[in-house]
């Protein structure tokens, strides 16, 4: 608590006296002749010490960063290192230089590179998710437009939401009698409760001021719909879209192990059942960082479009 | 069609259901008020003075008596009523032009060429003296200017009657000195008919052809109304120190802080 205090004021004192830091710095240790003679014929002026300048925070980040990364790293070896199966971080390395040499290859449907697996597992969540997004999104602007139609979608809502998508596998595998489209379906369930949520929240949310601006304007439902509803509810959307990925990408992983074919999640299992332990954390590696980059870039999104 | 007899309000009530039973706003409220006259409603807060410019803005639909503007009954909000909110009310993703070009579309997009909208979209805000703001976003702009934008908004659509609810209320009081000349030399300029919600005893003064002061509620109602008689153009400095503005201001004071002093507000 006490030192992210400290470091606020740091940030404070680096932004109201950006000059005066950096020019400091040389002079900082002692005090010049012309000053000291200063000090003397004006006795009153305190002479205040000249402090270091602080280090820029982005710089104190990636050093933060770095150590948190050194930790993780060391601590690995040292549990790697207890005896066991778990491979170290330099046995992973090696392996995982190795694997994204070639990440493209093909040698029939049950091996096949990093890559293609990665791009079988974005291409199932993309073609579920996108799919949700079709369904839950007018859904929501619909449920948060008319309160009836929200009481009755409420239940409704209440009880499956919490029901962990994998339930519904063989559900889809029963409808679809095929693994691949059982697993989309699996994506689209589990990303059209964040979709819908957001979004009739978005609507309710839109400030009554502005719909009364609708209405003193008697304007269009279209217009209504264009200029006010869709702008305003725009950043609950993008809200619902980024849980919805994020929640549609942890499931994937699962319901690959259980489907088969390719795909990210089906790698680790076929890994696992070769006993490649680095492979296997090389794909939480792997999963880890396509994650992260799809929350960054909706994240980026969302920035395009809030207002204030 | 009688122009002393612009807008009426008749014998209007106003009850709201509540959870704790009926609330009773206001009660027999009559009101008549002619073609480009200036009216203020003054009253303590909670007196019901905005809900009466709801009333007569179509926003909410009175439970007693009518309004007539222009011999329609008023039955719904539109677009010959302008109306000005506290809070400005500007959509944020749109630019001061968009947000009045939305007010533009809306009444004269079925009559008017593009290049019309346009023209008249820039000399509303021109006329508020935001000519050189025409791009800015609404959060680029001070509060006053936003309010600025918002007069442009209600003001172009040349409605029947422009509603203020306590336009300048959020604003700092030099701004809204500023803001009450550019209102008076704008309401001049255009002839509007204007009623006006305020808390600001000089503001109503300065304003106003009259003066309509509230009791207080709950089932408030018109206690006194005052005519300004003062001449026009006003002058904010000489009238500081005309003594017939003085005593009409006092009038004012009199009956918010005498006859209806809020116990224990």
């Amino acid at each position: 608590m006490s030192s992210i205090a400290i470091r606020k004021r740091d940030v404070l004192a680096v932004v109201a006296e950006p000059r005066r830091s950096s020019a400091s710095h040389p002079a900082a240790p002692a005090l010049t002749a012309s000053a000291e003679r200063a000090a003397s014929r004006v006795p009153a002026v305190p002479v205040f010490a000249k402090r270091r300048a602080p280090a820029p925070e982005w710089m104190r980040e990636v050093v933060a960063y770095a150590f948190g990364l050194a930790l993780f790293v060391i601590i690995w070896a040292m549990v790697a290192g207890m005896g066991g199966r778990i491979p170290g971080p330099g046995a992973v390395w090696s392996a995982a230089v190795n694997i994204f040499a070639d990440p493209f290859y093909q040698k029939g449907p049950n091996d096949q590179g990093i890559g293609w697996n990665v791009l079988s597992s974005l291409q199932r969540v993309g073609i579920g998710f996108g799919l949700a997004a079709l369904v839950g999104i007018p859904l929501g602007f619909i449920i948060g437009r008319f309160k009836f139609l929200s009481d009755m979608a409420a239940p409704i809502i209440a009880l499956l939401r919490p029901v962990s998508p994998l339930a519904w596998l063989p559900i889809g595998l029963l409808l679809f009698k095929a693994a691949n489209p059982a697993a989309i379906y699996v994506i689209f369930i589990c990303s059209l409760w964040p979709m819908i949520i957001n979004t009739a929240v978005g609507v309710r949310q839109v400030p009554q001021d502005y719909l009364n601006v609708a209405r003193v304007l008697k304007l269009s439902e279209w217009k209504v719909f264009t200029k006010i509803l869709f702008p305003a509810v725009l950043p609950y959307m993008i809200t619902g879209v980024r849980l919805s990925i994020g929640v549609a990408w942890l499931v994937i992983v699962a319901a690959e192990m259980l489907t088969g074919g390719v795909g990210i999640g089906f790698w680790v299992w076929d890994e696992w059942n070769n006993l490649k332990v680095e492979h296997i954390i090389i794909a939480i590696f792997t999963i880890g960082c396509v994650g992260l980059l799809l929350e960054q870039a909706l994240v980026l999104l969302a920035r395009r479009f809030s207002y204030s | 069609m009688d122009t002393r007899k612009y807008l009426r309000i008749e014998s209007v009530d106003m009850t709201f259901d509540t959870r704790k039973g009926p609330f009773v706003a206001l009660t027999g409220i009559d009101l008549t008020i002619k073609k480009g006259e200036f009216v203020s409603l003054i009253g303590h807060s909670g007196c019901g003075k905005s809900t009466l410019l709801n009333l007569v803005a179509g926003l909410i639909v009175p439970t007693g008596g009518g309004i007539i503007l222009a011999e329609r009954e008023i039955a719904g909000p539109g677009p010959d009523r302008g109306v000005v909110f506290q809070n400005h009310s500007l959509l944020p993703w749109l630019s001061c032009f968009g947000n009045v070009h939305l007010a533009v579309e809306r009444v004269f997009g079925a009559a008017e060429s593009k290049a019309k909208l346009k023209e008249r979209t820039e000399a509303a805000l021109k006329m508020v003296g935001l000519a050189h703001a025409i791009d800015k976003m609404p959060q680029e702009l001070s509060g006053g200017m936003k309010q600025r934008v918002g007069i442009a908004r209600a003001l172009v659509i040349e409605p029947k009657v422009l509603l203020l609810d306590e336009p300048f209320g959020a604003l700092d009081a030099l701004t809204r000195a500023t803001l009450q000349d550019e209102l008076i030399r704008i309401v001049a300029a255009t002839g509007a008919t204007v009623l006006m919600v305020t808390h600001d005893v000089d503001e109503a003064v300065l304003l106003s052809d009259r003066v309509v002061m509230m009791t207080n509620g709950p089932a408030a109602t018109i206690g006194e109304v005052l005519e300004v008689d003062l001449p026009r153009p006003r002058e904010r400095l000489a009238l500081a120190a005309n003594p017939r503005y003085i005593h009409l201001r006092g009038r004012v004071l009199e009956f918010l802080y005498q006859k209806q002093l809020k116990v224990a507000a």
